[in-house]
Formats: C-alpha cells, sequence, structure tokens
C-alpha cells in the first residue's frame, strides 16, 4: 500500500463532516422553504407568509408550542439541578465510583422501553396500582386519576428529567477526568467547606463549562421529544413534535405545510430555549458570586435539601428503570392477568413462541442499522481526527455537533424530502444515513478527547521507525485506544437501537426496528407482545454495554498503560 | 398516538424538483406495466413479482393475517407480498400525492394501498388509483353487491371498479356483563347513563379514525334532517348542523373517563382501557373485536357485544392499485386471493380477526359456505339482528370537517 | 515558649500502601511559628504524611497514629474540620473564579461584606498585588500565583500549614523572594508549619532527614 498524500487525509477528515452537514443543510432547506410556501417543484417560488399565518391560527399551535417549552425546559432544569446535586453529594465520597456501573446501566435503557415501562408502573390500572388494590386502597376498579398523559405534560416533564438526569450525570464524570477535580475540592476543604457546598463552589462551575454541550443537546432533545412524548404525553393536543409528526403524515398538504411552519417553530423555540439558558447561566453565576463571598462553608438545611432532592431523583430514576424492566418483563411472560390482580395467574411462554420471528426480524434490522452507521461513524470519526491538527477544529467540531443541538423533527421533514428525491425512501442506507446524523457526533465526541490526549511523541517515533501515517494510525494508535474505541462503539450502538424518529421517518415503513415497534404497541394491542418486544430492545444496548466494558477490561489486563 | 411508521413527505417541494428533473430522463412509458387484459395473462406475469401493500398496522391480529395472505401468495402464486406498515391509513395518499406533483409516474413504491371513504375519495379526486380493475377479478363475482351496497358505494361514492372491496366494519360496542349488566343503546342513553358511571367511557380522539365515527355515529342520531349527510358538507351551514352534535359532546366529556381531558389514541387503546377496567364500555369497528380479545384471554367470558337500536355505522374497506404500481398485475392477483372464499373465512374467524366477509354466501359453492358455518356462535359477537341494523357513512367531506371542528373545539 | 498543648503533634503514625510500609511509627512536635522541614528522596512518604495530616490521604492507603492540634485530636475528623491549611506545588487557583473571589472564597463565615473585602484587600496588599482583584487567575505569573495561594491558604485563618513542595515549580530568583514571602507570613502568624521539599534552601530551620 502506498502512503497516502496529505491531500487525501484531508478529504476523508471531511468525510464526517459531510455526511452530516450536507444532509442536514438539506433538512433545514427543506423545512424553511415550505414553511414559506415556497415550492420549485410546483412553481411556487415567492415566499408568502400564508403558512405561517396558518399555524398561527391553528387551535392546538398556541398549546402544543406551550406544552413543548414547558416540559422541555422544566425537565432540562431539573435534570440539571438533580445531576449536579447528586455529583455534589456522591463525588466526595467512595461509592461515587460504585454507583457508576448501575448508573451506566440505567442510561442504556432505551427511551421507548423506558416510557412503556413507566407508563406500565404507574398508571391507574398500572403495577403499582394493582400491588395495593383492592387491599390497602379498596380500590374496585382503578381510580380515574389523570396521571399519565395529563394535559400539562407533567408526566412527560418528570419522565425526561428522570431519564436526562442520568445521562448528564456520565456527562459529568468523564468530565471530572479533564480538571485537577479532587485536588480542587480538598483545597476547598482545607479552606473549611464541607464536601456538598466545596463541590458545587470549587467543581461544579468548571465542570459545566465542559458539559455545556451535553446539557444544550438535553434542552434541544427534551424539547423536540417524540417518543416519551406519544406515551407519556398528552395527547389532545400533545407537544409540538408529535404534534408536527401528525401533520406530516395527513394527506391534507395544508397541513403538511403547516408541519413544515411548525418544524421552523421548533428550531426557532429551541434555539430560543438555549439561548434563554445561556442567559440564566450568566445570573446564577452573578448569583453564585454574591453566595460564595459569604464563607458559610455549607452543612446547613440548604445542604441537606440539594443532597436530598437529588440523590431522590437519581433512586427515583434508578427505581423506575429496573421497576420498569420488571414489569416488562413480568408482561413478557403473562398468562392472563386481570386488574386488580398484583401477578399474572399463570406464566408462559406462548408470546415468546409466537413472536419469535417477528421479534428475530426486528433485532436483526435493528442491528444491521446499528452496526452499519456505527461502523461509519467510526471510520469516518477516526479519519476526521487523525487528517486534521492537534489541536480541536472548531469548525469542524460546529458541524459534526450541530444535530445534538436541534430538535430533530425541526429538520428531519427535510431530509426524507432529499431522501425521496434520490429515490431512497425505506432503503436500508437511507435509515442508515439518517442515524448517521446522530449517531456520528456522540461516536466522534466519544473518541475526541482519547485521541487528542495521546501524547504526540507516540505516534512521531513510529514514524521515525519508519513506519507511513496510515500504519502508524492502525498499528499505534488505534490499538492504543482500544477502549475508547470499544466506548464509542457502545455508545454508537445504543443511540442506534434507541432512535425512534429518523428511523419511523427513513424507514417509509419497510424498515422497522425494535424502537419504532415499542412505541407503536404502547398505546393499545397485546401487552404481552409489547412486554417480549420492549425487553428485547433493552436488551440490545444494556449487551452491547457489558461487552464494551468485558472486552476493555480484558484488554486493561493485558496491557495497563492503554489510555483509559 | 402510536405510529409504526410515517411515510413523511413534505410538501414534494424539493423532490418535486430533483425527482421531475429525473423523471424528464427517462422515456415515459405508461403502457409498459399495464397487466395483460386476460386473467391468466395476469397471473402469469404477477408471478415473481413483489406486492408492497400499504396497510395500517395498529393490530397485531390485522397484521397476521397479512403475512398468511403473504404465504397464501408466495406459494400459489409465487408472489412476494411485502407489508408496508403504516400508522395512519392516509399516508399512503399522501405519498402518492408527493409523487404524482414529483411527476413519478412509474416505478412507484407501493402496489396495493388498503383504503376507504375519505382517503378513496381524495385519491380518486385526484387521479391517484388505476383502473378500474375490480370488475376484473375472477372473485368479485361473489361480493355482495345487494345486500352490503356499500361494497360498491364508499362513503356514498361509488367505487367504479377502481377499489376491490376485502371486509366490512359496524361500529360494535362491548361490555362486561357481569360488570354492567344493562349497557345503554343509544346515543342519548349513552349520555344519560355516562352521568351515572362517571369516568367509565370514553372514545379515540378524533383525528383517529374509530374517533371521528364516534362523531359521525352521534351526529347520524341526532341531526335533523339525516339526509343532509350523503351530501358534501356546506360550510355555510355547517355549524348550524353539527349543533346538536357539540351540546351533546359539551354535555358529555365532563362524564368521560380523566374527565374528558385525555382520550386513547385510538381503538386498541381503547379496547386496552376495557381489558384494564378502565372503562366499563367500548367500541370498535370491528364487531369480532372482543371475541378474539376473549379468546386470548385478555377478556373475561362474560364479555358481550351489541349496536345501538336505531342501528350504528357501517362500512366496507378495500384495496386499490397506485397509478404509478410497479407490480399491478400482482397486485390484482393478491386483490383476488383476499376475495378468495378461503381468505375471507379465515379473516371472519374471531380466533385469526373476525373481519366479516363481503361476500354473498349463498353465491358459494356449498363446501365453501361450510367454511363461514363452521364459525362457532360466539357470545362475545353482536348477534345477527344487532348487525343488520346499519347507518350509512355519511358523504367524505364530514369525515374531514368533523375531525377538524373537534380538534378545534377540544384539543386546543 | 511551647507546651504539649499548642502546635502540632504527630504521634507514632503509621502508612503503608499495597502491603508496602511507608512509615513506621513517625513521631513530631511542631511549636506554633515553627517550621518543621522534611527531606528525602521520593517515594519514601513525605507527601502520604502530609496527606494523612491534612486529611486526604487516598482509600489505598492504611494508616493510623496520633494527629494533634493545639492539644485537640483532628486525625478522625474530614478535612473541613480540621483547620489545616495545605500548598502544593502547583496553586491550585480556581480557574472560575477571579483572584479576589479565590481569597474572598477562604474568608469565614459571618463577616460583613464590608470587612471581607477589606480582608482581601489587605491580603493582596500584603502579597504586593494590589489592585488584582478582579484578575483571571490565568493571567498570573507563576510567583504572583503561588502568593495568592498562600494568602488564600491564610485567610481561612488555619492553625496550621502543610507546604508540599511548594516552591519547586518557580525559577531560582522568584523562588528565593517566594520563600521569603511565605516564611515571614507564616511566623508573623505564629502558625506551626510542616514542609516537604527537596531543596535544603528551602528550610527556613530545622531540617529532618527523611525517613
Amino acid at each position: 500500500m502506498t502512503p497516502p498524500r496529505p491531500t487525501s487525509w484531508t478529504l476523508a477528515g471531511l468525510a464526517l463532516p459531510a455526511v452530516i452537514g450536507l444532509p442536514l443543510a438539506a433538512g433545514l432547506a427543506g423545512v424553511v422553504a415550505p414553511a414559506f410556501g415556497v415550492h420549485p417543484g410546483l412553481g411556487a417560488t415567492r415566499p408568502t407568509f400564508d403558512v405561517l399565518a396558518g399555524l398561527l391560527t391553528d387551535p392546538s399551535f398556541g398549546r402544543a408550542l406551550a406544552l413543548s417549552v414547558m416540559s422541555g425546559l422544566g425537565a432540562s432544569l431539573l435534570a440539571v439541578a438533580a445531576a449536579f446535586g447528586f455529583c455534589a453529594l456522591a463525588a466526595p465520597t467512595r461509592w461515587f465510583a460504585r454507583v457508576r456501573p448501575a448508573l451506566a446501566a440505567g442510561l442504556a435503557l432505551p427511551h421507548a422501553s423506558f416510557a412503556v415501562g413507566l407508563a406500565f408502573l404507574v398508571a391507574p390500572s398500572g403495577f403499582i396500582a394493582r400491588a395495593v388494590s383492592p387491599e390497602l386502597t379498596g380500590w374496585r376498579e382503578p381510580p380515574d386519576f389523570l396521571l399519565v398523559g395529563d394535559p400539562w405534560a407533567v408526566s412527560l416533564l418528570a419522565a425526561l428529567a428522570l431519564k436526562e438526569t442520568l445521562f448528564l450525570i456520565l456527562m459529568i464524570t468523564a468530565a471530572l477526568g479533564q480538571f485537577p477535580a479532587e485536588s480542587l475540592l480538598r483545597t476547598a476543604r482545607s479552606l473549611g467547606y464541607r464536601p456538598l457546598r466545596g463541590w458545587l463552589m470549587a467543581v461544579a462551575p468548571q465542570a459545566y463549562r465542559r458539559v455545556r454541550l451535553p446539557v444544550y443537546a438535553v434542552i434541544a432533545s427534551s424539547l423536540g421529544s417524540v417518543d416519551l412524548a406519544l406515551v407519556l404525553g398528552p395527547s389532545s393536543p400533545p407537544p409540538l413534535a408529535p404534534l408536527l409528526l401528525r401533520w406530516f403524515t395527513d394527506f391534507d398538504p395544508l397541513l403538511q405545510q403547516r408541519a413544515a411552519a411548525g418544524a421552523l417553530v421548533l428550531l426557532a423555540a429551541t434555539l430560543l430555549a438555549i439561548l434563554a439558558w445561556r442567559l440564566g447561566e450568566r445570573g446564577i453565576a452573578a448569583f453564585a458570586r454574591v453566595r460564595l463571598l459569604d464563607g458559610d462553608r455549607g452543612g446547613g438545611a440548604l445542604d441537606r435539601a440539594v443532597g436530598a432532592g437529588a440523590g431522590g431523583i437519581v433512586g427515583l430514576s434508578l427505581a423506575v428503570s429496573t421497576g420498569a424492566l420488571i414489569v416488562l418483563a413480568l408482561w413478557s411472560v403473562a398468562a392472563a392477568w386481570p386488574w386488580p390482580e398484583a401477578l399474572p395467574r399463570g406464566w408462559t411462554l406462548a408470546q415468546w413462541g409466537a413472536a419469535w420471528p417477528t421479534i428475530l426480524r426486528l433485532a436483526g434490522d435493528t442491528l444491521l442499522v446499528a452496526a452499519l452507521s456505527t461502523a461509519v461513524a467510526l471510520a469516518l470519526a477516526i479519519a476526521a481526527l487523525e487528517a486534521r491538527p492537534p489541536r480541536p477544529d472548531a469548525a469542524i467540531d460546529a458541524v459534526v455537533l450541530t444535530p445534538l443541538l436541534l430538535p430533530q423533527a425541526g429538520f428531519l421533514f427535510g431530509v426524507q424530502v432529499m431522501w425521496s428525491a434520490l429515490r431512497w425512501d425505506g432503503a436500508i442506507a437511507a435509515v442508515v444515513c439518517t442515524h448517521l446524523l446522530f449517531v456520528g457526533p456522540y461516536v466522534y465526541l466519544a473518541l475526541r478527547d482519547p485521541f487528542h490526549a495521546l501524547d504526540p511523541r507516540l505516534a512521531r517515533s513510529a514514524r521515525s521507525l519508519g513506519k507511513s501515517r496510515l500504519v502508524t494510525l492502525l498499528q499505534v494508535k488505534l490499538p492504543l485506544l482500544l477502549r475508547p474505541l470499544l466506548t464509542a462503539t457502545a455508545i454508537g450502538l445504543t443511540v442506534s437501537v434507541t432512535l425512534y424518529l429518523p428511523t419511523i421517518i427513513a424507514g417509509a415503513g419497510r424498515v422497522t426496528t425494535l424502537a419504532t415497534e415499542t412505541i407503536a404497541l404502547s398505546a393499545g394491542g397485546d401487552r404481552r407482545l409489547l412486554g417480549v418486544v420492549a425487553i428485547t430492545l433493552a436488551a440490545l444496548p444494556f449487551a452491547a454495554l457489558r461487552l464494551a466494558l468485558g472486552l476493555g477490561a480484558w484488554a486493561a489486563r493485558r496491557r495497563r498503560g492503554l489510555a483509559a | 398516538m402510536a405510529p409504526l411508521t410515517r411515510r413523511t413527505l413534505l410538501a414534494a417541494a424539493p423532490a418535486g424538483a430533483a425527482a421531475g428533473v429525473l423523471a424528464a430522463c427517462r422515456p415515459a412509458s405508461p403502457a409498459a406495466d399495464a397487466p395483460p387484459l386476460d386473467w391468466p395473462g395476469v397471473e402469469r406475469a404477477a408471478r415473481g413479482q413483489t406486492v408492497r401493500w400499504s396497510a395500517w398496522a395498529g393490530d397485531q391480529k390485522i397484521n397476521a393475517f397479512i403475512e398468511w395472505v403473504g404465504q397464501e401468495v408466495s406459494a400459489a402464486h409465487g408472489i412476494r407480498l411485502e407489508h408496508l406498515k403504516t400508522d395512519d391509513p392516509s399516508s399512503g395518499v399522501t405519498r402518492l400525492r408527493a409523487d404524482k406533483t414529483a411527476g413519478r409516474s412509474d416505478g412507484g413504491a407501493i402496489d396495493l394501498l388498503w383504503i376507504n371513504g375519505e382517503n378513496f375519495a381524495a385519491a380518486r379526486a385526484q387521479n391517484l388509483l388505476y383502473g378500474p380493475f375490480a370488475e376484473r377479478l375472477p372473485n368479485f363475482r361473489f361480493v355482495d353487491r345487494i345486500g352490503k351496497p356499500s361494497t360498491v358505494r364508499d362513503f356514498t361514492l361509488p367505487t367504479d371498479g377502481y377499489e376491490s372491496p376485502w371486509g366490512m366494519a359496524q361500529i360494535t360496542f362491548f361490555h362486561d356483563a357481569a360488570r354492567l349488566p344493562a349497557p345503554p343503546r343509544s346515543v342519548p342513553a349513552l349520555l344519560d347513563w355516562a352521568k351515572t358511571r362517571r369516568g367509565r367511557f370514553t372514545y379515540p380522539a378524533p383525528g383517529d379514525f374509530v374517533g371521528v365515527s364516534f362523531l359521525k355515529q352521534v351526529l347520524s342520531e341526532l341531526i335533523a334532517d339525516r339526509a343532509v349527510l350523503a351530501a358534501p358538507v356546506e360550510p355555510a351551514r355547517f355549524a348550524a348542523q353539527t349543533a346538536p352534535l357539540w351540546a351533546y359532546l359539551d354535555a358529555l366529556h365532563p362524564h368521560l373517563w380523566r374527565s374528558g381531558r385525555a382520550f386513547p389514541p385510538d381503538y386498541p387503546g381503547l379496547m386496552r382501557l376495557l381489558e384494564d377496567t378502565e372503562v366499563d364500555l367500548a367500541f370498535a369497528f370491528n364487531p369480532a373485536e372482543a371475541a378474539t380479545a376473549v379468546a386470548a384471554g385478555r377478556l373475561p367470558t362474560t364479555t358481550r357485544a351489541f349496536t345501538f337500536e336505531g342501528g350504528t355505522i357501517a362500512n366496507t374497506h378495500f384495496v386499490a392499485i397506485p397509478f404509478n404500481a410497479t407490480a399491478k398485475a400482482a397486485a390484482m392477483v393478491v386483490a383476488n386471493v383476499l376475495l378468495s372464499p378461503r381468505a375471507q373465512a379465515r379473516k371472519a374467524d374471531p380466533a385469526i380477526w373476525g373481519d366479516p366477509t363481503v361476500l354473498a354466501l349463498d353465491s358459494l359453492a356449498p363446501a365453501e359456505r361450510a367454511a363461514f358455518d363452521t364459525l362457532a356462535a360466539n357470545a362475545a359477537l353482536p348477534s345477527a339482528g344487532d348487525l343488520a341494523r346499519t347507518l350509512p357513512e355519511p358523504h367524505p367531506t364530514w369525515h374531514i370537517a368533523l375531525g377538524q371542528a373537534w380538534r378545534a373545539r377540544y384539543a386546543a | 515558649m511551647t507546651t504539649a498543648a499548642t502546635g502540632l503533634m504527630l504521634s507514632n503514625v503509621k502508612i503503608a500502601v499495597d502491603g508496602l510500609r511507608l512509615l513506621d511509627g513517625f513521631s513530631c512536635a511542631i511549636a506554633p511559628g515553627e517550621t518543621l522541614t522534611l527531606m528525602g528522596p521520593s517515594g519514601v512518604g513525605k507527601s502520604s504524611l502530609l496527606a494523612y495530616v491534612a486529611g486526604a490521604l487516598p482509600e489505598t492507603f492504611v494508616a493510623e497514629g496520633v494527629v494533634s492540634l493545639d492539644g485537640r485530636r483532628i486525625d478522625h475528623l474530614p478535612i473541613e474540620a480540621r483547620r489545616v491549611g495545605v500548598l502544593y506545588q502547583d496553586d491550585l487557583l480556581f480557574a472560575h473564579m477571579s483572584v479576589g473571589e479565590n481569597l474572598a472564597f477562604a474568608t469565614p463565615a459571618g463577616l460583613s461584606r464590608v470587612e471581607r473585602q477589606a480582608r482581601v484587600r489587605r491580603a493582596l496588599d500584603l502579597a504586593e498585588l494590589s489592585g488584582f482583584e478582579r484578575r483571571d487567575p490565568a493571567t498570573l505569573s507563576g510567583g504572583q500565583k503561588a502568593r495568592v495561594a498562600l494568602m488564600r491558604a491564610l485567610l481561612a485563618e488555619p492553625k496550621a500549614l502543610l507546604l508540599d513542595e511548594p516552591f519547586s515549580k518557580l525559577d531560582p530568583e522568584l523562588r528565593a523572594r517566594t520563600r521569603a514571602f511565605t516564611f515571614a507570613q507564616i511566623a508573623e502568624r505564629s502558625i506551626p508549619t510542616l514542609l516537604v521539599t527537596h531543596d535544603p534552601a528551602d528550610a527556613p530551620g530545622a531540617i529532618l532527614p527523611f525517613p
């Protein structure tokens, strides 16, 4: 093999930004143009505000937007507060390291499985009510509470917060490795600060800077949540993102255009929410400056409340995730299970047997899409990181990471227009390329810092031994980065397996995965089949995570000096 | 609601532009994929083709039946059947419209479309369907066009052979007789009962087909002059004509499940509420909906089915072939198989699906008829008398207008 | 001069890690204002001893022995309750706070805003950094950072001070000035101080060869 010339490296490095940036640009164009009534194909080239005006007069629009903003921002606030509160509580203690695998496992539980499991748990006819009825409650029939799908989306907000808290804790944990967090905490404590207060004051602000991107990603994904909103959100009207999905599939072209305008509004609302958050950050920083000058060393009621609240939310999140898995597993092997019996009347593997061919097909497609998108993402991310100078390249970062900062419903409809124009709709390739928009950024993020942290002298000495750049990459750098590569693979697979909206849109009904099937079965139909599908869905990311951890640990035992 | 699949073709705009260019580069040959004129020729042409059937997939029973059809046509006709799962019956039409504006007049992605009512009306109005073809299907002669007039008039519109019937539907109510011995049997009685049993009834959120059908049922019983429902909506008179419906719903909603602040997304969701005893009364378009659930152990054996004294809305569902279908011959063969006594009997079996047949049983050979006769009397099925009381579907424009008006009033 | 009740006392301190015994019964007494310097090769447990006194010994270490400060036993207290200030070779200033905020952070609770600002200003004056309140710590020179770190530790009013090679990253000339400044401040406040270093020139008083 001839050593690649520098130009080919530059080109290879641009592949990742290209496969993300081009569909993204097409997606935004495919939303903006129809939102202003521009349809070149139909000869309409003059922009008008008619479509936006129609959106504003739509009876469901105002409320749907308000629901999205309230549940999205509320959940983000709660998740950020709980994640930092929990880290302040736990990071100074020895059990922080021990609870991390549980947090990672909880995070690996896909949103769809989490949502249906949660609904099975807490609905008035759900598992908890069954367990205590009628003995404790006297309920002969399920009480008429509006707990799941309440009109103010409170249950959606709570579920989003529970799910995103775990994500943020793991992001914070990763950030803590990037600066001397332990020494800073020790210094604050030697000045007399209690651990929780000391962590919040000396460590949290520096950690926050490093998790800003994940925090903004949480805001965007919460505002644009579709899968959780379909299961746990209100239905009349639903929040904006699921409402847009409904409009897009309507055969009334007016509603389809309205959906484009709504997508534009959702994008704008998300960007405004992030902007408002940014301003809020300054406010909190200013407040903290005043606060921290008072010399209070902590340990008071406020600290106890922060610790108890955050610990409670994290505990609840883990408990709900575990409970969701258990109740899904119970349904998957239940014979008849009428209200209000706490347990099924009998056990059977009949639904597993009956669903087996379907499950195999769904799991096969799910894994095929996940494996292809992760493999492509890994190759392109490595090329992008290898091709550029040692410092992070802001322009590439901006393009690659943008999909994480936008609500999916804000641009995916436009992306689909492009696949359709290429007559690619419903093909596995289109689904893989659409997944790449989300798998790519996460894989890139997982590899970026370890790649840059690798001592450049290692590669230099390999080159001075006469090895080409490619050989050095393949034989020196990548093997040294084995553990981050394994982690990135597990993250990529998990992201892909979990994706709902991108699969639904690009799959066009011909590519269905465990995630889309779980949501499809969530509202009606046989709960036992739903249990089978949702459990299988939950098993895949968990297996990927275990495998990555196991292989990583095995490699680490053989070679202790590998990058973590 | 819970979409299994969302076809998302926004706006056709950029797609239209791009595909239009592509289309211009290839010779248009509308006749190239037209099926032969004789039936044996159609069957020969169909062999080896793949039929992509766009069909609502929100019900496992139906998905399983479609899978069985796939095995049948594969074994007997060498046709590969692919189920394009959709969550919304209108998405196929959405797709065809986008194809039409994009100038994609051949090589379409859908070969067979499950359709009826307002979707058929929209598709016909825009010439999105291939046909007429229904009368060319050999099994079409068994269809009961006299006894079941909706097999050739879909929501008041003549089908003209552009769609082929494959099943009957009628709004049917279900209840557990052990919990609710004497259910209400008319729209006014439903309100009186709901007032005494707060929170024990609801209906799918309109937008959903069955949800809008409930509105049509109420309106059919309450409207001053039922004849106006057979004609297109007159916007100027719509508010006055539907006033009794909204007054009724305003009175009913406070007494519904969750006080009318939340609704199940579709009829499977409503049936699950009945399963969980969250409601005492549910309904669906399939008269056998409860019978299959009883057979599966999800509903108690004391479950019963009935229709209203003044009748309930009934209709027929169809399959159509898109104007740009790739495998038109094979699509016709599949449509013909769907009309076969064997498939119709299987479909009518409550253990399979329980979807009533479109065939006239007295036109069948005795052996074929026997397959229907063996369908045992089932306590969870409505009586023949109940099924005989039907109300016609209003003109398709009512479906759209009622759905929009409901959303403006109750989902804002 | 000193009684057993004042100053920093270590008696019979034992530290082991991974079955390796680092210290086996170390004892010493440091009177207020006095500085004891520990000198010795790397890896013999000097820093571990400081960490044990400060309360920051990692969990992988096994340690025992009495540490008392002004007659009060502190070895079972959490770090923040010991009132033992620590300076490391890295300044460990909080990067998200200004110089003034770093100092204000260390001042005791219960002060008025005016008093707090006065103390911060006084500390900066002493460190010859007047007017540096709003500066970003990252823009300071090595010597300036070291002085801010020292003043920060002192503003918390520690009863003992531990210095873990605090001058080792400074160049020789700066090193001498910083050293002089540090020990002047310590002497003025009469704080018992334990210093760990490689450089005999660092030691203001008695040097204890270690181990």
